[in-house]
């Protein structure tokens, strides 16, 4: 089954992250992204700019912006292709961004 | 009357026009629009306390003033500033007081907008915002734009005004025609935009329709002899006149073959044959009374109960041999159809296919799929169909896409 | 330039609608991928489970949970995604437009961060 993995953080605190952090997170991420591609689960990923960069179309009226005002924005996504949705957890689990933010895991629907 | 609705009521009136009378002396678009602002905010403190004055256009603009020379004042110094300063002092004198006519400068101040200068796309939301004095982002809903970019579009045009010393002249003889077709195009850009909402469903578009043939009215005022200004002014009444038509009781999408004459606004057809009538006496022909033409021809149906789809074909032939408009030819495909056949116009589209551009335009596809259809050629019309579904942004389009696509798959 | 377009729409709207606004619908979203990918824009799509499927791995005083629900209560739910191929921002705006979800709900326009 496929799923999308949604990754939440706090846009501002990201940005000042010290360049040693920033280091090891990035580490991390290759190591993730390496792993789902061993296990033949990546279907897909990346990353988004930040909200400051967003537009949204709300019923044709345009709007800078994302959607949603929040306290940690939209930072990317996953596309995994998964045996189930135990599996699909763990992957989301073990995602770098589950450590500091927020990982939402959606079904697609076939 | 109280003091906010005389405010509002000269801001509609004579926004543009103050805002144009500023400019075009400093050519800094920016700066008047700023200490208009500002002379606004001061009547909307003082008018209340001290009554409203009896002309007040003149208050506000030497209330601007002063402001723009203050402001000029603290940003300049010595030579630089002298120009400005003098120019605006001398005439400060004069509005004192009070019984001066503030002369229109709102043409020049369209033809500054659409000065070859200034990027094509930008030359409509210029004139929106500075002639009729709409906020950067009510402008970038109207055309579908990030807020944030339509700004810093406007302001970099804005500043490129200043800083390339684009004058605020009406064009000699020579560049007049060119010229004032740049400005024509940009006004029609805020009346199409607005033309594909005709029953006003959305916020963003509702209004642009009539603020389109507003601009075209002030230009055909002021530019009576200019055939084109006339032939843009009565191509938007011909439109508008159908607006009605074109939406069914249900919302529904209904085209033009399909529209009762009796639903058309016939004072506003009326107009526009009046206009195009003068215009063809003065014997110089263009693009926009071609077009009007076009509409002039379709709107004869109620009278003589048919279209006459040969003089279109005529009038199509003339402008595209005078813009090589794909739009122009996509249209004139439709109209060879009705008189010499489904195949030939099958084929003037073919012609087209080549053009990268036609992927992402809904009206072709339109116009392809229900030519398809009426040559029996279901499958290929069906196909066509979804791309100009999927192409569709228009929910009442898009349903009468639909409709028309479920007829060829059954 | 590649731009994530978030389809946003009231779940509970979509799920009771008549069976005719849903085929209709239904064809709308197809022509519009169909278009989306005959004008060389289309890079990938799809439709999410509603968001009474979806978990959210959230941190909670440093602890991990796993907790059923999307991220955030919103009165329209992500319903789906397009990552598109455009020139730029006005492109990419231009689709947006032409989302059937562009009448009733939302639709986010995201730059991707290229490295």
């Amino acid at each position: 089954m496929k799923v999308l993995l949604l990754m939440y953080q706090d846009e501002r605190a990201m940005q000042r992250l010290p360049r040693e952090e920033y280091g090891k997170l990035h580490g991390a991420f290759v190591a993730y992204v390496d792993a789902l591609k061993q296990a033949g689960a990546l279907l897909g990923n990346h990353g988004l700019r930040p909200t400051a960069e967003a537009q949204t179309v709300r019923k044709w009226v345009v709007l800078d912006g994302p959607f949603a005002e929040t306290k940690e924005q939209l930072a990317g996504y996953f596309l995994l292709d998964v045996p189930d949705m135990a599996a699909a957890l763990d992957w989301a689990k073990r995602h770098p961004t589950a450590a500091y933010g927020s990982v939402e895991v959606r079904p697609v629907w076939t | 009357m109280d003091v906010s609705e005389t405010a509002d009521a000269v801001a509609r009136a004579s926004y543009g026009k103050l805002v144009a009378f500023l400019a075009a002396r400093t050519r800094d678009v920016a700066a008047a629009e700023d200490a208009l602002a500002e002379a606004f905010a001061a009547a909307l403190a003082e008018w209340p306390a001290r009554g409203i004055p009896r002309t007040p256009e003149a208050w506000l603009l030497t209330v601007a003033r002063r402001k723009l020379i203050d402001a000029a004042r603290r940003r300049q110094t010595g030579e630089e500033a002298a120009p400005t300063l003098a120019l605006l002092t001398e005439e400060l004198v004069d509005a004192a007081e009070g019984d001066m006519q503030i002369p229109d400068e709102r043409l020049r101040l369209m033809f500054a907008c659409a000065h070859p200068a200034i990027d094509e796309g930008v030359r409509a939301p210029l004139i929106l915002q500075t002639v009729l004095g709409f906020d950067a982002a009510t402008i970038a809903s109207a055309f579908m734009v990030a807020p944030a970019a339509m700004s810093q579009r406007l302001v970099r045009a804005k500043s490129r005004i200043r800083q390339a010393g684009i004058p605020f002249r009406v064009p000699e003889r020579d560049e007049l025609a060119e010229r004032l077709d740049a400005v024509l195009e940009a006004i029609y850009a805020v009346f199409a935009e607005g033309w594909t909402d005709p029953a006003g469903t959305q916020p963003r578009t509702r209004h642009l329709a009539e603020e389109g043939i507003w601009l075209g009215r002030l230009v055909a005022s002021l530019l009576p002899e200019e055939p084109e200004a006339l032939g843009l002014l009565a191509l938007m009444l011909h439109a508008e006149a159908r607006r009605d038509a074109r939406r069914g009781a249900d919302g529904e999408f209904v085209p033009l073959a399909a529209q009762e004459p009796a639903r058309w606004n016939a004072a506003l057809i009326d107009e526009a044959e009046e206009l195009l009538l003068r215009a063809s006496r003065m014997g110089r022909h263009g693009r926009f009374q071609l077009e009007a033409a076009v509409q002039s021809a379709h709107a004869a149906r109620r009278h003589r109960g048919s279209t006459d789809w040969a003089a279109i074909v005529q009038l199509y032939d003339a402008l595209f041999a005078m813009t090589g408009s794909v739009v122009v030819a996509i249209n004139r495909a439709v109209a060879l159809a009705e008189v010499h056949g489904v195949k030939r116009a099958l084929a003037a589209l073919d012609a087209l296919q080549d053009d990268a551009r036609l992927a992402q335009y809904q009206p072709y596809w339109a116009a392809r799929a229900a030519l398809l259809a009426r040559s029996g050629n279901s499958a290929a019309a069906a196909d066509a169909y979804q791309r100009a579904i999927g192409l569709e942004s228009d929910p009442a389009v898009r349903a009468f896409l639909q409709r028309a696509y479920l007829t060829c798959t059954t | 330039m590649q731009y994530l377009l978030l389809v946003y729409a009231n779940e509970n709207a979509v799920l009771n609608a008549p069976k005719e606004t849903v085929t209709q619908v239904i064809g709308a979203y197809q022509a519009y991928t169909e278009a989306m990918k005959k004008a060389g824009a289309w890079v990938a799509s799809n439709r999410l489970r509603p968001t009474s499927e979806a978990t959210t791995v959230r941190n909670q005083n440093g602890k991990k949970s796993v907790l059923n629900g999307p991220f955030a209560e919103t009165k329209e739910q992500l319903g789906g995604f397009y990552l598109i191929e455009a020139p730029d921002l006005d492109a990419a705006l231009s689709w947006a437009a032409r989302c059937p979800g562009a009448a009733h709900g939302s639709i986010e326009v995201r730059p991707i961060w290229t490295m």
